[in-house]
């Protein structure tokens, strides 16, 4: 269904093809529908990724089976229902390598996971004077939760400068680590500018000053192996949208010791192991930070969303995407007037661009056209934006199902909008 | 294609290209600010209104070029006017680019080059930050946005 749109060959010389890209695009309905009539290009992928078949047959049964209440029933299906939920919980344990499901809490979404942290973590420890350290290639859920935290204890917030390229300046963010420092912050994997940070080293130098790191991998994720026990985090937020799987389910990961000394974020059902009315005590972890029914059909989705990125195997989507991400960037550095946001080393997914004389809005509307779906504006990170001078980018990203041929379709369509502007 | 045409029109383009009377106003009777958070743009509008009418419309600022060739030709078109005139453009303005794309329109002169925008429903907002702006302006609120209106 996807044949006719993606043959191979038309980019040049043929991809050093990892995976079988062909056969993943038929694992993605969506892909074979049209926008304007023209055969879609999906290049948004860093705002949310599409789904595979096995995501959305995991949802539909488990509706169509075992729907039921999670640790509650005694009946079959509520421990059917249960036995899925936990399942989900070992498989992202296993797809991040923590060490037990205790450490494996889910949540909405990484922006829920580090309004988590920075509430029952971080605010109990901060104090006037105090410090929490991010970095200026921040999304706005990695800086707000942050500056809440700040004003409501007096701490301050300090950001790690990057140089023009979008590298993290690792000396500064060495000077930054202070004794006041009582956590940092900080991206894997930058969503504007596609910038990966040099994670396992920042935790290294903020452990070796006894700070603690919480790290985002909402983009990372999805592109390349995060291993919280390599990188020996101590806490790490992921999406599972961004990651094949659907809305509405987060993943926090924390470490036992942490999580055993933090109190309770959300209180309710569930997350209790005894209520009176003169007080309560709390559940074992992980369930102290799962308040009330939790998204039951985005674990049992997002499971199925991990085995089918292991199936495919992350490391070779890694390698066919970095192939991929070169390929879309001698495109586009090939026309006039174009000029790429975000040229790290270390660099992945993620082709942020501008052009001269264009607004990426006008820019957005018009490959849209051509059917190409990518995203424009200052991507929840304005500050990175004025870091850069600008208000806005046109910005796209790619999946394991992104093909060389559609970033020709790129090309052509960038080509359109310098023909429409003159 | 020819929906994109009809967005783009030479008219708009020229006017993103040189936007008329973009600059400061340092002797304004009314000034405000519009930002649409959506996409990032933003303008300053200036205004010097003397006995009821509308002596100087000036803006600054950084959008897309709907935005801009939006803001330009207001500001042109609003030279001149006493504010009911200027209210009742708004009014038609509004209506304009706010009617579904199948149903005629009036003729708005160099301001209907803007009707292209009602086949892009998420431009609809470029095109009116100006207008609203300009109301905001009015009613003296220095900042608006059209996540308000």
């Amino acid at each position: 269904m996807t044949t006719g749109t993606v043959a191979r060959g038309g980019g040049g010389t043929a991809p050093s093809a990892s995976i079988d890209v062909l056969h993943v695009r038929a694992d993605f309905p969506i892909l074979g529908r049209t926008v304007h009539g023209k055969p879609l290009v999906y290049l948004d992928n860093a705002a949310t990724s599409q789904k595979p078949r096995a995501v959305l047959d995991a949802i539909a049964a488990y509706y169509s089976e075992i729907n039921a209440n999670v640790h509650r029933g005694v009946h079959q299906l509520s421990e059917r229902a249960t036995a899925a939920y936990e399942a989900s919980r070992e498989r992202v344990r296993a797809f991040f390598n923590a060490e037990s499901i205790r450490e494996i809490v889910f949540t909405r979404n990484a922006t829920e996971g580090i309004n988590l942290v920075a509430h029952s973590f971080a605010r109990p420890r901060l104090k006037p004077g105090d410090e929490v350290l991010i970095s200026a290639l921040e999304h706005h859920s990695n800086i707000v939760p942050w500056q809440l935290a700040c004003e409501a204890t007096g701490a301050t917030l300090r950001v790690a400068p990057i140089d023009d390229a979008g590298e993290l300046l690792l000396d500064e963010f060495e000077r930054l680590l202070t004794p006041r420092t009582r956590i940092v912050a900080i991206t894997h994997m930058s969503n504007a500018i596609g910038t990966v940070t040099p994670a396992a080293e920042i935790v290294r130098l903020a452990h070796a000053r006894g700070i603690p790191v919480l790290l985002d991998a909402s983009q990372a994720a999805y592109h390349m192996r995060v291993d919280v026990r390599a990188l020996d985090c101590d806490f790490l937020v992921a999406t599972g949208h961004k990651m094949y799987g659907p809305t509405g389910i987060g993943v926090l990961y924390g470490k036992a010791s942490h999580f055993e000394a933090m109190p309770p974020f959300l209180g309710g059902g569930d997350m209790i192991s005894s209520v009176t009315f003169e007080r309560s005590t709390w559940n074992v972890l992980p369930y102290k930070f799962e308040a009330g029914t939790p998204n039951i059909e985005g674990a049992i989705g997002l499971h199925a969303a991990l085995d089918y990125i292991d199936g495919v195997g992350l490391e070779a989507i890694t390698a066919y995407e970095r192939d991929l991400l070169a390929y879309g960037t001698r495109v586009l550095e090939g026309l006039d007037r174009v000029r790429l946001v975000g040229t790290a080393r270390e660099k992945a997914g993620i082709l942020s661009f501008v052009i001269d004389g264009v607004h990426p809005h006008d820019v957005g509307t018009i490959v849209d056209r051509e059917g190409v779906a990518i995203r424009t504006g200052h991507h929840c990170a304005q500050p990175l934006m004025d870091r850069f001078g600008l208000p806005a980018t046109a910005r796209a990203s790619i999946a394991m199902y992104n093909t060389r041929e559609e970033l020709d379709v790129l090309g052509r369509a960038v080509r359109k909008v310098l023909e429409v502007f003159g | 294609m020819s929906e994109l045409t009809d967005l783009y029109q030479e008219v708009i383009l020229d006017h993103n290209r040189r936007p008329r009377n973009f600059h400061a106003l340092a002797n304004a009777s009314h000034r405000a600010e519009g930002y649409n958070p959506l996409c990032g743009d933003r303008l300053t509008l200036y205004l010097s209104v003397s006995e009821g009418v509308i002596t100087e419309a000036a803006f600054e600022g950084a959008g897309c070029a709907i935005s801009k060739a939006s803001a330009s030709m207001m500001t042109e078109t609003l030279k001149g006017k006493t504010l009911a005139e200027a209210d009742a453009l708004f009014q038609r303005f509004h209506r304009m680019v706010t009617t579904p794309p199948d149903q005629p329109v009036e003729d708005m002169g160099k301001l209907s080059s803007l009707a292209g925008v009602r086949e892009f429903p998420i431009r609809v907002k470029c095109a009116s930050l100006a207008w609203h702006t300009f109301k905001a302006a009015l009613a003296n609120e220095p900042i608006t946005s059209t996540e308000q209106t």
